[in-house]
């Protein structure tokens, strides 16, 4: 065939027979760049944002000002004014005010209470987006400003201003096992240590936002979004539509980071807007919203008590968190003691996390929920254990390694854990032992300082799962097209599965167009989120191809009036086991001339009982600290990953020096500021005020080191998830460096030098 | 006020900076009556008044062609490239100048096209990130983003590759830290930093062959 490389295929399965793991792969694992870069780096990929359609307006959004305020009257009169505004939306409108919720919190798309600064009031559409800000800064709110509580430590105090009527507390998680004094008691060494994180923002580069158009009753969206479906089943339920007459379509996205899992209200707005007008409207949020509104970290308030035994066995780890969600319900302290329960082999543990309502915008899933904020906590913590009983902190971690998960019910076994490993590795790569050795003998005489530091992490899920269908297509010259629900959100989805496609077909993979991310043509996924597409899609795809191969053969068999058992898939033709003279091409059998297509429709098998999927990670670094600015250099980073079989070697790179990249945010740049003892609104809500890491703030030196396993047990494609494990424990381990350069432990980020310098200063004091 | 410099020919047209800003705010715009006043920086009594939506006519030189259209005098370069013209690579990110994905080149230099006016643009050579393809090819420093995974959503991307180009530009064989400081007014939340000094380096080697 054409499109072939002569390479190697794997085995085509019986029926009924599930495919096992590839014993080599020609294609998977191999460093390769994006089927879509060319649309990428052309700029011909149409992004939602890039939509612009015949007649369409422009909606603009207007938000409260205020952290809580209660909307007395709209008046929408001058808005209405201005000769290009095409309509104008707001509150009591029983047709447009529509039910909102969050969880199980009801509200409005207008709500007459606001409980964070950029809920939304009142909506317009106008002829261009200047009209549309124009006339939306027309409309005339008068508020009742209520008092803010928006400090979420003061949340729970007697006199705190209630976000909602039944108070400010939503819910205490507990969690323990074992018996925590007991272990405390067994301890050579114990310290108990308080930690913050600040509420990070997710602010990806495309703005939140969707054009909307009405071709009747049918609603079509095209939506920055992680996940298409999620967008049009919440849209249906809103508006009552059915399924069928909504679609959404995403097929590039500008990042989402978590941000974009969820359905907004903007979408329902732009929706709206569109029906009373007629006409298509474009509505994404200015920037300054994406950060009061599109969601964030949480802030995290820890304590963490920690026992260990003199040969490094830990003994007990009591943790106790105060967070936040914002507003509204939004899992202010979702999976935030994970780490806690199921890093490290402990006998002991003890969680307690209480999770309160201030008055600020709503959390959403950040890249690995929880677990950054947990292991700044809990590395530190095992860094100062390993210096209090003389241990490398290195050795410590590698004493307490489990290869079962204690955090679950039952202790179900790992599929696979490469975490020895990863810092055995990562520990020899970086050259660990020589580097703490200089750090520790550095002179002392300039101002400038290195240190080294190291930490773990294993991220909650990562293993992917049902349900997912998806078609692949066979055109009669052997090229192929892969129809595909999920999102690529950046992270490379629709590579890796031309590749795992390729591999199984032994096409070339640029032979395979793959269209994704779209309800009326592409098969149901749910949101690229949780580093579970590839875990999730490329088994779907795997099996995708093996039916096209069984297709195959079955009419080659037919046609050569031979048994299908006896017949091979080579990829170019279809050969007899018993007489290898006999042979078709793929592209001369006749059934496919005659059908046109092969399709091959692939579902997403179970996962294993009683064992869990979880992908691994190690991160060490150097930094070098001014002790004359606080400035913070980070000089390099090494990333060891065990996220099962390697898919891409190069967009496996590309995940590990962004997750690493975001976590120095969490380290050393970034911070939500909340005016909260003044007016509750947030004070840095642009890139100006709130500081991304920048081409100046990372290393050129972040190095990749995947541990490879293919997990034969987790799925038929033997991969894991990576893109959250690689930014769980970056942050800590920055923050054990610092104290490996300076001896000061930074136990609330971020690491800045404002901080840095203040703390340098206040040791040269004490001395 | 800064002297306006025809060669650049950024801000040689029709209205004020100044008198523009002090319109803005009341939703109106001031335009002076001559671009001789302009180059003498006064005479607010020669300016009338228009609204801020009225439309005034825009030549712009945009990858080598001419584009004539009506624009609001209020209306970024960005808008009008995005939503006007259809050239969509150039990205908007935050529309204040702060994270860069609507980099163009304004004769050979890297600007943000969020701040910059439409009518401030008129007779300047504006090359988008469209422009760098020669027919359906890549040029030098897309290919190398492209080879690097030098971006991951790819939002930012379109921006990062105008800032190296304008640096290559300049600059034909620079080194890690100027390529650092050429792209740091260029925002990827999704980290692609380290690739993208790669895929400036390859594009720097790929270019001087």
């Amino acid at each position: 065939m054409y499109y072939t490389e002569g390479l190697p295929v794997p085995e085509t399965p019986s029926p009924g027979e599930t495919p096992g793991p590839w014993e080599r792969t020609d294609v998977v694992g191999k460093p390769r760049p994006r089927v879509d870069a060319y649309e990428r780096v052309s700029g011909t990929a149409v992004y939602p944002s890039d939509i612009v359609l015949p007649r369409m307006l422009y909606g603009a959004i207007l938000r409260c000002p205020h952290p809580h305020a209660q909307v007395k009257k709209v008046d929408t009169t001058a808005a209405e004014a201005p000769p290009r505004v095409r309509a104008v939306i707001g509150p009591g409108d029983p047709k447009t005010d529509l039910p909102w919720s969050f969880r199980d919190v009801k509200t409005t798309l207008f709500p007459k209470t606001c409980r964070f600064e950029g809920e939304p009031v009142a909506a317009v559409a106008a002829e261009t987006l200047y009209q549309a800000w124009d006339a939306a800064g027309a409309v005339r709110v008068d508020y009742k400003v209520l008092p803010h509580v928006s400090d979420e430590r003061r949340a729970l105090e007697k006199d705190a201003p209630k976000v909602h009527e039944n108070g400010n507390k939503l819910k205490t998680d507990t969690y323990s096992r074992g018996d925590v004094e007991k272990g405390f008691f067994e301890a050579d060494v114990v310290l108990e240590q308080h930690y913050r994180t600040e509420a990070e923002v997710h602010t990806p580069l495309e703005l939140h936002g969707c054009v909307a158009n009405w071709d009747g009753d049918v609603l079509t969206i095209w939506e920055s979004t992680q996940g298409v479906y999620a967008v049009q089943s919440r849209v249906a339920e809103v508006l009552g539509l059915p399924l069928s007459k909504v679609r959404v379509i995403g097929h590039y996205m500008g990042g989402g980071f978590g941000s974009k899992l969820q359905t907004s209200r903007y979408s329902i707005v732009a929706a709206l807007l569109a029906k009373k007008t007629g006409r298509p409207v474009k509505s994404f949020l200015p920037r300054e919203a994406t950060f009061l509104a599109m969601g964030n970290r949480p802030p995290s308030n820890m304590t963490l008590k920690a026992g260990v035994k003199k040969d490094g066995t830990l003994t007990a780890l009591s943790f106790t968190c105060l967070g936040t969600g914002g507003a509204y319900p939004a899992g202010g302290t979702s999976l935030v003691d994970w780490q806690i329960r199921d890093l490290y082999l402990c006998p002991h543990v003890r969680t307690e996390c209480t999770d309160v309502y201030i008055n600020a915008g709503p959390a959403r899933p950040f890249r690995a929920p929880g677990h950054p904020q947990c292991s700044w906590a809990l590395e530190q913590m095992l860094d100062a254990l390993a210096e209090a009983i003389g241990m490398d902190p290195v050795a410590l971690r590698l004493k307490n390694v489990p290869d079962y998960s204690q955090g679950r019910e039952g202790n179900p076994p790992y599929t696979t854990t490469g975490l020895k490993q990863c810092f055995k590795e990562g520990a020899r790569r970086f050259g660990w032992e020589k580097a703490r050795r200089k750090t520790a003998g550095q002179e002392k005489k300039g101002h400038l300082r290195r240190g080294v530091g190291m930490a773990g992490s294993v991220w909650f899920v990562g293993g992917g799962g049902p349900p997912s269908t998806v078609i692949l297509k066979l055109f009669s010259d052997g090229s192929a097209n892969l129809n595909m629900g999920a999102s690529d959100i950046g992270t490379g989805t629709k590579t890796v599965m031309a590749m795992v496609a390729a591999e199984e077909l032994g096409l070339r993979p640029e032979m395979i167009r793959i269209e994704h991310a779209d309800t009326g043509t592409t098969q149901y996924a749910t949101p690229s989120g949780g580093s579970k597409t590839v875990p999730t899609e490329a088994p779907t795809v795997r099996d995708a191809a093996v039916q096209v191969k069984r297709r195959l053969l079955q009419m080659a068999a037919e046609e050569m009036d031979l048994p299908v058992e006896d017949l091979r898939y080579t990829g170019d033709d279809i050969v007899s086991r018993s007489r290898p003279d006999r042979r078709i091409r793929i592209v001369d059998i006749s059934g496919l001339k005659r059908q046109g297509v092969v399709v091959g429709v692939g579902h997403r098998g179970p996962n294993p009982e009683k064992k869990t999927v979880n992908p691994f990670c190690a991160q060490f670094c150097e930094v070098e600290v001014n002790t004359r600015t606080g400035e913070l250099r980070i000089l390099r980073f090494l990333s060891t990953n065990e996220s099962g079989r390697v898919m891409n070697r190069l967009t496996f790179d590309s995940q590990v020096i962004g997750g690493v990249t975001m976590g120095i945010g969490l380290a050393a740049t970034e911070m939500r500021i909340l005016d909260a003892n003044r007016t509750g609104k947030m004070v840095n809500r642009n890139w100006h005020d709130y500081k991304l890491p920048t081409s100046l703030d990372v290393p050129a030196d972040i190095v990749g080191v995947p541990i490879e396993m293919p997990d034969a047990e987790a799925n038929i494609s033997g991969a894991k998830g990576l893109g959250e494990p690689v930014t769980i424990p970056t942050a800590a381990a920055v923050a054990n460096a610092v104290y490996d350069a300076v001896g000061i432990r930074i136990t609330e980020s971020p690491i800045n030098p404002l901080k840095l310098s203040s703390l340098l200063e206040q040791q040269k004091k004490e001395g | 006020m800064e002297k306006p410099n025809p060669k650049r020919s950024l801000s040689n047209h029709r209205i004020s900076r100044r008198s523009f800003m002090a319109g803005v705010g009341a939703g109106t715009v001031c335009v002076a009556a001559s671009s001789r006043l302009f180059a003498s920086g006064g005479g607010e009594k020669e300016e009338e008044v228009i609204n801020a939506d009225s439309l005034s006519k825009l030549s712009l030189h945009i990858n080598a062609r001419d584009h004539h259209l009506l624009v609001e005098p209020r209306w970024s370069l960005l808008y009008v490239l995005r939503e006007k013209l259809g050239l969509t690579g150039t990205k908007e990110g935050c529309s204040r100048g702060e994270c860069g994905a609507c980099t163009v080149l304004i004769g050979h230099v890297p600007r943000y096209a969020c701040l910059t006016l439409a009518l401030e643009a008129e007779g300047a050579e504006i090359t988008t990130v469209e422009g760098l393809l020669n027919g359906e090819e890549l040029g030098a420093v897309q290919t190398a983003f492209a080879e690097e995974d030098a971006f991951q959503c790819g939002y930012c991307t379109p921006g990062q590759i105008m800032s190296v180009e304008g640096l290559l530009r300049k600059n034909p064989s620079p080194t890690t830290e100027e390529i650092r400081i050429a792209v740091s007014g260029n925002l990827c939340r999704c980290g692609a930093y380290s690739h993208i000094f790669k895929a400036a380096e390859k594009a720097a080697k790929a270019r001087s062959k």
